[in-house]
């Protein structure tokens, strides 16, 4: 006994350890964290173009902190067990994003454009709205295994929003890509966000159904296991799906991330290395195929291969028939004037690259101003996020909170590379959002709502496993004994 | 405002930013190996017994003494030799932990099972392990149609679990661990 005498609260303190803390305070600690660093990058802003603290200090500030305790509020009540990063990263991400569009905002040369509008308090409600959507999903979604009850219904739902922006009427043009839908007196309205999480609940719930069925019924060609024909339908219909939204609503960005994301959770499934082979096959014929006449791909496309040309062509206001673009270079050269320490807050002049500089360049700004310091920070805290998306999944308890967790933290990380890659001349640039940090509701709203439910997956995958509340002889007599 | 403060709020914020990433990091780090903390206190445990292996009284003493010293709720960790973890050694599942902590857990295809297995050879409400009052662990197979075993032999009555020793349901195999 002696030996064992000092041992207990030894033991109960790794045991805890184990058994997953709630971890809330951990989180708290890092969310008043996560408040403070983009309250600094506002003074600073504020400081480098007008000399002084800017007046709207204190209320954003307060604003930023109330929303972000609205949410660590929201975690406490509904998901104790959550992972503790997962919000303050979101947090922190979605206060730079605002200070950035403040800070644009503040540029005469926007200013002077003809479709100014003062972006950053439309982003502050968005985002208040987005906080709004995470404790909501976080209240009515008390088990994310309920989602796996709406598979077919979450597949049509998807294929309704994805569609909709192609409705008559309904559906807006804006810059060449047909993504939105007009709501009257909202605005427009990006639906192909949404379809991001309805699809990863289908794919997450039909996967767990057919995994067997994809993974064993294939035969042996030259190392790879091919498939059956019947067990392809799906993949098809999905490519198909993907090429469609390419060629009608010439959206490059959102195709691409559809598809990668069946075709990871695919993998994931089924454990079959051939359907990451096939995936990138598809895409690519699928890539080329559509970009070989569609215009408003080639476009893309020439302004990635040669960005300096397009550039030139640009200035020079060259009239045949297609569309230059400068912005690709611009970015490039924001990245590069920013070097390594970046210029700082407010003294960039990413500005130049004109509209569209807070939304798909927003990046570009972060490169000039925080330079490869912040931008590598910034895309570390994105990995942060993804990371903590795949440990939910690894520590789930259910293959359908697996699958979607793997789903939803795949289709964020493409999304970032899709985004990132394009501004940075890696990809061909596609009209993407970078999420949390651009400026755009539909996107705000969308991923707070895709880390509400990973919050939620990882609340259910950390809880200290419950005891079952009914008698267990109870449980006896509805086993039926077939033998 | 000054050249100079401007740089100093400059790399100011960056250190800042970076100060962020690294206690998340840190936070990441507490996570995954806030069991480590366990592996050296059962190793220190085990040195402790290999100690006592040399008194084999001293050893038997241990095991008797157990049932007085436990505490109520997940008491038996108090136990020498109590399994502190279930882990699934085979299946899809493999890798997937749970903590002991004096729950009964439930095992099947069952949604609402602490362990969903996703196994056809497995029924909705396969098999319960939970500690008896004595914080020993006991295997119960809840009238499966294809059986649970332990070790090779299938189970008839709720039987108590070795650590270590496989409990098999279809394809997926679990054990307790230390």
């Amino acid at each position: 006994m002696s030996s064992t005498s000092n041992s207990p609260t030894h033991h109960t303190s790794t045991i805890g350890a184990i058994g997953a803390p709630s971890r809330r305070n951990t989180e708290l600690a890092l969310l008043v964290f996560a408040v403070v660093i983009p309250v600094f990058a506002y003074a600073n802003v504020g400081l480098a173009l007008s000399g002084e603290v800017p007046t709207g200090l204190l209320s954003y500030g307060l604003g930023l902190g109330l929303l972000a305790g609205v949410a660590h509020l929201g975690v406490r009540k509904f998901a104790p067990y959550a992972d503790p990063l997962l919000l303050p990263l979101a947090t922190l991400l979605n206060g730079l994003g605002l200070v950035c569009i403040w800070r644009l905002d503040q540029s005469k040369l926007l200013q002077s454009l003809p479709n100014f509008v003062t972006a950053a308090p439309r982003q502050l409600l968005y985002t208040a709205l987005g906080i709004a959507m995470f404790v909501a999903v976080l209240f009515f979604l008390k088990d994310h295994r309920v989602l796996q009850r709406y598979t077919y219904i979450s597949m049509f739902g998807a294929l309704v929003l994805l569609i909709l922006p192609l409705v008559p009427g309904l559906g807006a043009d804006i810059y060449g890509a047909k993504i939105w839908i007009r709501v009257p007196g909202l605005g427009s309205l990006q639906p192909g966000e949404f379809a991001k999480i309805v699809l990863a609940v289908f794919f997450a719930g039909y996967l767990m159904v057919k995994r067997d069925a994809l993974a064993l019924a294939s035969r042996r060609f030259m190392g790879l296991y091919l498939p059956r024909g019947r067990d392809l339908g799906p993949i098809l219909v999905v490519w198909a799906m993907s090429i469609l939204i390419l060629v009608f609503e010439t959206d490059l960005g959102t195709s691409l991330l559809f598809f990668g994301m069946f075709v990871i959770m695919l993998y994931v499934a089924t454990e079959r290395t051939s359907w990451i082979v096939f995936g990138l096959l598809m895409s690519a014929v699928g890539a080329v195929g559509v970009a070989s006449f569609e215009s408003h791909i080639q476009t893309r496309v020439h302004a990635w291969l040669d960005p300096m040309r397009e550039y030139k062509l640009s200035q020079a206001g060259v009239q045949d028939g297609t569309l230059h673009s400068e912005q690709a270079m611009q970015a490039l050269w924001a990245f590069g004037s920013g070097g390594t320490m970046g210029t700082g807050w407010g003294q960039g002049h990413s500005d130049l690259i004109k509209f569209a500089a807070n939304s798909d360049f927003i990046l570009a700004t972060f490169g000039e101003e925080l330079g490869l310091a912040g931008v590598m920070a910034i895309l570390l805290i994105y990995g942060l996020i993804v990371e903590r998306g795949v440990r939910t999944a690894l520590a789930a308890r259910d293959p359908f909170g697996k699958l979607l967790a793997i789903g939803l933290s795949g289709a964020f990380a493409l999304q970032v590379f899709v985004v990132a890659g394009g501004v940075m001349g890696l990809i061909p640039l596609t009209g993407m959002t970078m999420p949390f940090v651009a400026y755009g509701g539909s996107s705000v709203l969308a991923n707070w709502a895709l880390i509400g439910i990973l919050i939620r997956i990882s609340d259910t995958a950390r809880r200290p496993a419950p005891t079952p509340a009914s008698n267990p002889d109870a449980e006896m007599t509805q086993v039926v004994r077939p033998s | 405002m000054s050249e100079l403060t401007l740089t100093v709020m400059r790399l100011g914020f960056l250190a800042v930013l970076w100060l962020f990433v690294i206690v998340a990091v840190q936070v990441i780090r507490s996570d995954l190996f806030g069991t480590r903390v366990t592996q050296r206190g059962s190793r220190r445990e085990a040195g402790r017994q290999q100690q006592q292996q040399s008194g084999r009284q001293q050893a038997a003493r241990q095991q008797a003494a157990p049932p007085q010293q436990r505490g109520q709720q997940g008491g038996g960790r108090q136990r020498r030799n109590a399994p502190t973890k279930l882990v699934v050694t085979e299946g899809t599942l493999t890798g997937t932990t749970v903590a002991l902590q004096g729950q009964t857990i439930t095992l099947g295809r069952a949604h609402d099972s602490t362990i969903v297995l996703d196994d056809d050879y497995a029924s909705s409400r396969h098999a319960r392990i939970y500690p008896d009052r004595d914080g020993q662990w006991i295997v119960e197979d809840l009238g499966s149609t294809n059986g649970t075993y332990l070790d090779r032999s299938r189970l008839t009555t709720p039987t108590p679990i070795s650590l270590g020793a496989p409990i098999r349901i279809g394809k997926t195999v679990i054990e307790l661990r230390k």
